[in-house]
């Protein structure tokens, strides 16, 4: 016969349950399966009522993101080979509202990325003109952001963050990341605009450095660091405007 | 649609290693603020006169004074060296399209720490 390995997974239908539940799953074990491959299994094969969300299957898209063994991964690239005990319990993405089953409200995360402004701003009457093409910019330049711009939205790093899960109203760290990806931007002129956000109570200053954000994102975005920089930023912002007071929003 | 959210117990820092780290870095940061605000009392009032002077200074060698200090010293230390550790984090430098590594900001820091802590321990009892 050969190996098996269980899964047990969060259900929870709105219609039906009052209360979430788990339910078991046993699944046959190949060394080249990731936890995603097992669950497509149950859903081909065990149980098609189960819903959840996937796209690329290549750590690509952020959609298979949940909380293995408690912690959140992607879950096209964990592996089932590295649960020696051959054991799992699967649940939701931590600190968000849950649809059914593993599938969370993800209108928050969007509101939030939608208000810090994540595309290149320019102020008003410094737009080049189509015809004078691109807006340059040397490779020492984008190294400055670049690590910033590999966020694929997967909010692994809202399920890591205790901070968001006690207090939702914080903009969270891959918001604040990308908003610092367009202010390090050599082409950008937009940190002002978001500063309202990102300086307010619920942005950068909510943060207490717990640093997990940066530890479960796979792909090594940081973006505590990016959350410390922006209050470096925001507190020399602060002491510019003490002592020379016209000087802001220059 | 009706959506289900987990509650988040008041002993969420116990149930994660590095919540449970993080709680206790933030913890010793009172040890800090106390051990601040003694070392300006203590100033004063040694301040006030040479008796005050000479009862502090023995009061400090007394067994219980003795034992606070290693205990505030051992989470001023902890406190320390998580924030020397966090530094390269928040202190992100280019030499052009190359990042300083993050060992060489952190071993910057530490250096700066013992040149501080050398200079005044040479103040204190040689100077």
């Amino acid at each position: 016969m050969s190996e098996s390995f269980e899964l047990e997974i969060f259900r929870y239908c709105p219609e039906q349950d009052t209360e979430p539940f788990f339910k078991s799953y046993e699944v046959p074990f190949r060394e080249d399966w990731v936890v995603l491959d097992a669950i497509n299994y149950i859903k081909d094969e065990i149980d098609g009522t189960l819903s959840y969300r996937w796209s690329c299957r290549m750590g690509v898209c952020g959609s298979c993101g949940m909380m293995v063994n408690g912690e959140p991964k992607l879950t096209c690239s964990a592996f089932l080979k590295d649960y020696p005990s051959r054991k799992i319990r699967v649940e939701p993405l931590q600190g968000f509202p849950v649809e059914r089953d593993l599938i969370f409200e993800m209108d928050d995360f969007m509101n939030k990325l939608t208000e810090v402004k994540p595309y290149l701003l320019r102020k008003e009457g410094e737009e080049k003109p189509l015809e004078e093409g691109e807006y340059l910019q040397s490779p020492a330049e984008l190294a400055h952001y670049k690590q910033y711009t590999l966020c694929i939205n997967c909010m692994l790093c809202y399920a890591a963050c205790p901070i968001y899960a006690l207090d939702s109203s914080f903009v969270g760290p891959a918001a604040i990341a990308l908003a610092q990806r367009y202010n390090l931007d050599s082409r950008d002129q937009g940190r002002n605009q978001r500063q309202e956000v990102i300086a307010s109570h619920e942005g950068i200053w909510e943060c207490t450095f717990v640093g997990e954000c940066s530890v479960v994102c796979p792909k090594d975005v940081d973006p505590a660091a990016a959350i410390q920089r922006a209050k470096v930023s925001s507190t020399l912002d602060w002491f510019k405007e003490m002592m020379i007071p016209r000087s802001k929003g220059k | 649609m009706t959506t289900y959210r987990k509650p988040v117990s008041n002993t969420w820092w116990l149930e994660s290693k590095p919540y449970f780290f993080f709680v206790i870095r933030e913890f010793t940061s009172l040890f800090v603020a106390g051990y601040c605000l003694f070392l300006l009392v203590f100033i004063a009032k040694a301040g006030d006169s040479q008796e005050a002077y000479a009862t502090l200074i023995l009061s400090l060698k007394s067994p219980i004074s003795m034992v606070l200090h290693l205990i505030s010293f051992t989470f001023i230390l902890y406190h320390a060296i998580t924030w020397f550790n966090l530094t390269p984090k928040i202190m992100v430098l280019h030499l052009g399209e190359e990042r300083i590594p993050n060992a060489l900001i952190a071993g910057a820091v530490y250096l700066s720490w013992g040149v501080v802590s050398l200079i005044i321990s040479w103040l204190i009892l040689g100077g």
